[in-house]
């Protein structure tokens, strides 16, 4: 009598590395094909000028490069929970693992890359748009193309100074190039080389103009620089950025962006007003310092100025307001 | 100890711990905030507010703050507050009573006055004896760099609105500045200032207050009555009909 035994073969173990990866470069593929095409117009700050359309460009860029890594970490552990999940009555322990060359390579060389790229690629773009939009301190190594002169003229090559003075709680922008005009709005014209200069006359505050993706520290004393170009016509919102007090979450108002004909007949009115005024000649036309004692009047004899008599008194003594 | 019990101790202790959280900001908190609001309403289309600073203050607590006070229209009471509403789209007049001494402004640009009807204001300066040695002088900018006459600024920043006050001359008085608040006319000098502007057409709330480093003692003076409301600083309600 002969017994006949049935030997049931194993089935074969799929590649699971070619599975892993054509699912995930399938994935891959279209997360980052939506992201840019998709998602990116309408990333913030938008692209109302070259900084915040280099910024968008930045996080796209970013969220591209992220989104195959996550995509890979998600799809692995999806994929090992649903594939090598322990089935019923399999009590037995799992293959005993001592390293594997390949993926070990792999794995390093695959973030070196990564990291050196995003190394390579934020120093460009933060050295080929002047700094994209922050601000660099008193001394910028990014500056924007342009020359800087005492006067400025629609349609030239010279950089429109602005100087951003922060206060409890509101802004004011001091044109240097009109003879130090200033004004509670943000007027800029389009497509001008902008060179701000942020300071504070009182606790650190920050300007922020959101669409123009321009960010700097507002710090007492402090002459920090930052750059951009408005590159269409539109609303800016300035908001402080920095907790200020009580009413820093108030500290917000509007600018403009508008033709260069435009901004220079709104700088015309304004600096005629504040020449009628007086008001321009006792504003330099750039400082980072303002002291409220010295008043030529103070303490001195009694004046009438536009009809008003002054009260020559002398109840803001020297060293009050208390400095830091 | 069971689990029920230990779930019922917990959520017990939660309660308690909850509730003590709650008690201490409504008594607190809610309590500090509760100024008084002076409403305002419109008479032919427009509405008349005033206000007076001083170098001073009667409250309790911080009598040695220098303070706003705003003026009841029913009583005609000095109210130690910051808080009032005018009704929208309509023409507010405002009176200010300035019995605060000079104070430089840290930026002279708010030396110019911005947002009112006509980017102008009318000031006239009494001494202490009432008389009116300024008298209803109009001007655009009330010149704080090179004399010493703006007292405090009045500026909502929402509305564009930027007031300089003029302070009455103290050297005419003597130096003899009110000391006793809520100030009034008799027997102290005080600058009287007035100007309109229009309020705006939709309701809400706008943060008004003084741009002079005035807080005495604070750091870059900014802090004390210029950061509390009550003293330097306020809100007008917007009221949509």
């Amino acid at each position: 009598m002969t017994t006949t035994t049935a030997t049931t073969e194993p089935a074969a173990e799929p590649s699971h590395g070619r599975r892993l990866f054509g699912l995930w470069l399938i994935l891959a593929l279209a997360a980052d094909l939506v992201i840019w095409f998709v998602w990116k117009p309408h990333l913030p700050p938008g692209d109302m000028s070259y900084s915040a359309q280099h910024q968008q460009t930045d996080i796209a860029v970013l969220a591209v490069s992220a989104a195959p890594v996550i995509i890979f970490v998600l799809l692995y552990f999806i994929y090992s929970i649903v594939v090598w999940r322990a089935r019923p009555g399999d009590d037995g322990d799992g293959e005993p693992i001592y390293g594997n060359t390949k993926v070990q390579a792999s794995w390093i060389i695959g973030t070196t890359i990564i990291v050196l790229w995003l190394f390579v690629f934020g120093t460009v773009e933060l050295a080929g748009t002047a700094g994209a939009g922050a601000g660099e301190g008193p001394a910028p190594i990014w500056k924007l193309a342009g020359a800087t002169s005492a006067t400025w003229t629609p349609g030239g090559k010279t950089l429109l100074e602005v100087q951003v003075i922060g206060q409890q709680w509101t802004w004011t922008f001091r044109y240097p190039q009109f003879g130090g005009m200033e004004s509670t709005e943000l007027m800029l014209p389009v497509n001008t080389p902008v060179e701000f200069h942020v300071t504070s006359l009182d606790v650190i505050h920050s300007f922020w103009a959101y669409q123009l993706g321009v960010k700097a520290d507002a710090n007492p004393g402090v002459d920090n620089v930052a750059y951009t170009t408005a590159r269409s016509l539109g609303s800016v919102t300035v908001r402080c950025s920095e907790l200020c007090g009580i009413w820093h979450g108030a500290m917000f108002n509007y600018g403009h962006v508008v033709t260069a004909s435009a901004f220079g007949s709104w700088a015309d009115g304004v600096q005629s007003r504040e020449k009628t005024d007086g008001v321009l000649t006792a504003l330099p036309t750039f400082a980072l310092t303002y002291d409220p004692t010295v008043i030529p009047q103070l303490g001195k004899a009694l004046v009438t100025i536009d009809g008003i008599t002054g009260a020559a008194g002398d109840y803001y003594p020297p060293g009050d307001p208390v400095q830091p | 100890m069971s689990v029920a019990a230990r779930a019922a101790s917990l959520l017990v202790a939660f309660v308690v711990v909850a509730g003590l959280g709650v008690f201490v900001a409504l008594y607190y908190v809610g309590g500090a905030s509760a100024l008084p609001m002076v409403h305002y309403t419109a008479s032919g289309g427009q509405v008349n507010v005033a206000l007076q600073e001083d170098p001073q203050n009667n409250s309790a607590s911080k009598p040695d703050w220098v303070s706003y006070y705003v003026q009841d229209p029913g009583n005609s009471q000095w109210v130690h507050t910051t808080l009032f509403s005018v009704p929208a789209n309509t023409k507010v007049n405002v009176t200010i009573y300035g019995y605060d001494g000079c104070t430089p402004l840290r930026n002279n640009f708010f030396s110019q006055v911005q947002g009112t009807i006509g980017n102008t204001v009318t000031v006239s300066q009494f001494d202490q004896h009432g008389k009116e040695y300024v008298s209803d002088q109009r001007t655009s900018v009330v010149n704080a760099w090179a004399n010493c006459n703006v007292g405090h600024t009045f500026a909502i920043p929402g509305m564009n609105l930027y007031v300089p006050v003029a302070s009455p001359n103290a050297q005419l008085s003597a130096n003899n500045l009110c000391s006793s608040s809520p100030c009034t006319p008799s027997g102290n000098p005080y600058a009287k200032e007035t100007f309109s502007f229009m309020s705006p057409a939709q309701g809400g709330v706008f943060r008004w207050q003084c741009l002079v480093p005035c807080g005495g003692g604070f750091l870059d003076g900014n802090g004390g009555p210029m950061q509390t409301l009550g003293y330097m600083m306020g809100e007008m309600d917007v009221v949509s009909s």
